[in-house]
């Protein structure tokens, strides 16, 4: 036995580069796409070109007559499938039955009619293609102000005001701030619907094994044990006989939080079939059928006294739902309500919702999912505000923010924000840019006609998702850490990342929590036959929830190592560091892998001990945690051609205490692009009849290497009290941020011609014509 | 109706019998098993298919593989040599170039080439030498950092 104690060097906080990696840059990784079985079977799904319209019959014979088609379903066929789960529940919400394949109408351009499968891609696409079904077209609503209209087409007849719900909250006497006013400004403002647009689109390997009555179902999720207990529920089988696979996911942000109609589709195919299904989406079709994230209609109003002192804030919000809820549709919009408050010390605010039907592909949670809307308005708003004062953006935002001494802070929305110091990041992001100096180059540069602008942004999210009351399924997370019989450690946790980086940071974690080395360390998630049922990854939780999960089981095996440590060393006082159980008295240790050898070879065991080295644990967080920042955008309007040039772009962010610099500064630049994206190009537009104009990347303008500028990326560090390990969380940060610092960039920069609100996304023809406009 | 084609893939010759309308990515993954380069959209705007076809890249999404009878092909499984990884997937795992990785082999096949004809790019010339691949995830700049790391590694 070593009489030496060597530290192990800490790897919490570096730059290390990721385990995920190898398998990314040469090729090797296995998504979806790339699982291959024998006797595959290849599925293509019939969609409808209308938006609203009666089926009035359905031809297959052509199709079928196809050699290679092996299956044709329509919706008369899938009755013992049960509707899609919508799991939002709302007072009154009203939820349409929605099945796997439209039944006597479709509701929107790429609603499922069909599924065609054959033994080859190419057979499959044929015999789609050959699938006759004639529509009665109906009129569709596409916009959810017409919708709301009186005498608008219904999206579903039974339902005539197209009104899926109501929704209303309200805290502190609003009635009061506002009649007590010195000033109230109102805006409508509009968080257009995006398209989440992951680069790996949907897809699914569905396998039956008829004699275990047991389902195998490789999908591209973020949430692989939800889809287990729901296609258990859905197809009725049972839960345990259900093993639901996240290979390596391409991408997500939101949009495979859900449950999909191809999900069971496909599963039920291949029940039907005795064969593996093979279900990719199509590019196009990730445009019709996978969620749009936003799709917002806000109408604030914020009450401020003389000195720019905000008193109440309201807002009407208006949330196009599309035509059907999918998992958490209604729900999203209330998060904007939550976040209402932003940063600032008002506590009064009513807010109310509408969620409506149009004949769209439904809304869902897009990276951020309602905080990112609400951020906008809050921090428009409070730009609009100051402009009407003449205040400083700048000062008016210190003005308000929670004070550091008031945390915990209770919001008007019943939160309790952990710990803040809000002014930090804002006023070293003014240090980097020199804001004095830069406000200085914008009075030369007006003085030369020029129009610049300085966007501010400060925003507060609502993190790691979250206290089991407040969230629709369980808000807890799982981890088991076993040390093998060697002494390598493998960890199982319940979230299921794409593309975090989890296998490293909860490497990190358990490298230095057990003294081993990363290699030493194995990382599993994503298949429910073998991780312990877990939550997943969404609502910048995995770290955050998943994180203190697999700390606090490492911690129950501590105990247990420090048992068999005290046996083997014949010490009462042992502890155990860098590796090894350590005789307090004597300075003798064992290492972990003598340990793990004597736990598992059970020749003897410490009293009331069982033999092996595995801990479990789920831990309910108390909170969510409340990330915040601010961004500072600086641009310059071509007044020739409205092009706007991005010529600073600064992004301080507090996550709390951060594991790994490299990849939050990912999460963080990811995050901007997706949030400059929504401000700049982004805009996923239905026409009248409700067909969708932006199908396709051609139209569809997601941000490429050349339009992003360079992101000067920073954080201040204030370490949340939730969690053990200080974490907040990350993932979508960024796209919070920088909407809001765009518009209020470009905006700033047209003040001069008395500009007050841009409706995003702000393209190069749509300030072309403002400025035109006014000038004329 | 079928048409037999040869192709070397990654130094090693194939021969094969295919319908004419077989794409070129299809052949690469189906075909021959290589599924590293990825379908993103199918409508050559992404670049998650990108590979060499004779020295040059190109989307092989948009191209069948009858076009590509006798060229000379590689994909991202043929970079790395003797299990020595290529200089610029060195990189995009230094600077952290990958997050979910579907966009990673087209990334790498293109920045590549940018190498290969400019081995000291200026910023403005990577981002424009990489505007045809799509990311979702990195907003580019450690896409951007690594192609820079990846030059220096030559000089």
């Amino acid at each position: 036995m070593a009489t030496t104690i060597t530290k192990t060097e800490t790897v919490i906080g570096k730059r290390i580069r990721r385990k995920e990696d190898p398998r990314l840059i040469t090729g090797t990784a296995t998504y979806v796409e790339d699982i291959q079985m024998p006797g595959m079977h290849y599925a293509v799904v019939v969609r409808s070109p209308h938006a609203a319209a009666k089926i009035k019959s359905i031809d297959t014979s052509a199709a079928a007559a196809i050699p290679g088609v092996a299956l044709i379903l329509t919706g008369k066929d899938i009755q013992k499938v049960a509707a899609l789960p919508c799991g939002a529940s709302l007072p009154g919400l009203r939820v349409p039955d929605h099945k796997v394949l439209a039944q006597d109408r479709v509701y929107y351009v790429g609603h499922a009619v069909a599924v065609v499968v054959a033994t080859d891609r190419y057979v499959a696409k044929d015999a789609a293609e050959a699938v006759e079904v004639e529509y009665d077209v109906q009129q569709a609503v596409a916009d959810p102000e017409k919708a709301l209209a009186p005498g608008a087409p219904a999206v579903h007849p039974q339902w005539p005001d197209n009104t899926a719900f109501t929704f209303h909250q309200e805290g502190g006497d609003i009635e009061k701030a506002f009649t007590e006013a010195d000033i109230i400004v109102k805006e409508r403002i509009v968080s257009q619907r995006l398209v989440p647009s992951p680069m790996e689109t949907r897809g699914v390997v569905a396998l039956w094994h008829a004699a275990e009555k047991s389902l195998t179902l490789y999908t591209s999720t973020q949430v692989p044990h939800m889809v287990r207990s729901l296609i258990a529920q859905m197809l009725g089988l049972d839960e345990n006989r259900v093993r639901v696979v996240a290979p390596e996911v391409g991408g997500a942000f939101g949009c495979k939080l859900n449950l999909y109609a191809e999900e069971a589709l496909m599963s039920f195919v291949a029940m039907k079939l005795g064969k593996p299904i093979k279900w990719i989406e199509t590019r196009r079709e990730n445009f019709l059928t996978t969620i749009h994230g936003r799709g917002h209609v806000d109408y604030y109003e914020l009450s401020a006294k003389k000195d720019g002192t905000i008193t109440g804030i309201k807002v009407k919000i208006i949330q196009d739902l599309g035509a059907y809820h999918q998992l958490l549709t209604p729900a999203i919009p209330t998060l904007s309500v939550l976040m209402l408050p932003g940063l600032y010390r008002a506590k009064t605010m009513c807010a109310d919702i509408v969620g409506v039907f149009t004949n769209c592909v439904p809304t869902d949670a897009y990276r951020g999912a309602g905080r990112p809307e609400a951020t906008h308005g809050i921090e428009r708003m409070v730009d609009i505000l100051a402009a009407e004062l003449k205040m400083d953006p700048a000062e008016i935002r210190l003005k308000n923010f929670i004070r550091n001494d008031e945390f915990p802070f209770p919001t008007a929305t019943g939160l309790i924000y952990d710990t803040g110091d809000y002014a930090a990041p804002l006023r070293k992001a003014l240090e980097i840019v020199d804001y004095p100096k830069l406000r200085q180059q914008q009075t030369e540069a007006r003085a030369q006609g020029k129009f610049m602008g300085i966007g501010i942004s400060t925003y507060g999210e609502i993190c790691a998702f979250g206290p089991s009351p407040a969230t629709p399924a369980g808000g807890w997370e799982s981890a088991t850490v076993k040390i093998e019989p060697s002494g390598t450690v493998t960890v199982m946790t319940g979230v299921s990342p794409h593309g975090q980086g989890e296998e490293t940071t909860f490497s990190q974690i358990t490298a230095d929590e057990l003294g081993v080395p990363m290699d030493d360390i194995l990382v599993q998630h994503g298949d429910t036959s073998i991780v312990q049922y877990g939550i997943g990854t969404f609502g910048s939780r995995a770290t955050a929830v998943g994180g203190p999960a697999l700390y606090f089981a490492i911690q129950e095996l501590k105990t247990k190592i420090k048992k068999f440590g005290a046996m083997l060393l014949e010490s009462e006082e042992v502890s155990y560091t860098g590796g090894k159980c350590v005789c307090n008295k004597t300075g003798n240790s064992v290492s972990l892998k003598e340990i793990a050898g004597a736990a598992y070879r059970a020749m003897k065991l410490p009293p009331n001990t069982e033999p092996g080295l595995v801990a479990t644990y789920f831990w309910e967080p108390p909170n969510f945690t409340f990330p915040f920042g601010a961004h500072v955008m600086v641009t310059e309007i071509d007044p020739e051609t409205g092009a706007i040039a991005i010529k600073r772009y600064v992004a301080i962010d507090d996550c709390g205490n951060i594991l790994n610099p490299l990849i939050v500064d990912g999460q963080v630049h990811g995050g901007v692009a997706q949030g400059l994206g929504q401000a700049l190009w982004e805009q996923a537009v239905y026409d009248d009849n409700g067909q969708l104009v932006t199908g396709e990347f051609m139209d569809y303008t997601m941000p490429r290497a050349h339009m992003m500028p360079w992101i000067e990326s920073g954080h201040t560090i204030t370490p949340t009290p939730v969690n053990p390990l200080g974490v907040k969380g990350v993932g979508e940060a960024g796209t919070i941020g920088a909407s809001p610092a765009a518009v209020n960039s470009v905006v700033d920069a047209l003040s001069t011609l008395g500009v007050r609100h841009i409706d995003m996304p702000m393209t190069p023809e749509k300030i072309w014509k403002l400025i035109n406009a006014r000038k004329a | 109706m079928t048409q037999p084609i040869t192709l070397t893939v990654n130094g090693i010759a194939h021969t094969h019998s295919v319908e004419p309308r077989l794409l070129l990515i299809h052949f690469l993954r189906e075909v021959l098993g290589l599924t590293g380069s990825h379908v993103g959209c199918e409508t050559s705007l992404c670049g998650a298919c990108t590979v060499e076809l004779n020295g040059k890249a190109v989307k092989s999404c948009s191209m069948f593989a009858v076009q590509c009878d006798g060229a000379k092909v590689l994909t991202i499984e043929g970079l790395a040599e003797d299990g020595k990884l290529h200089r610029v997937q060195e990189a995009f795992w230094n600077e952290h170039g990958a997050q979910c990785g579907f966009c990673t082999p087209g990334m790498i096949m293109a920045s590549k080439q940018i190498l290969d004809r400019n081995p000291n790019p200026t910023e403005t010339e990577i981002r424009h030498g990489i505007e045809g691949n799509l990311c979702r995830c990195t907003g580019y700049q450690h896409i951007v950092k690594a192609v820079q790391a990846a030059a220096a590694a030559r000089a």
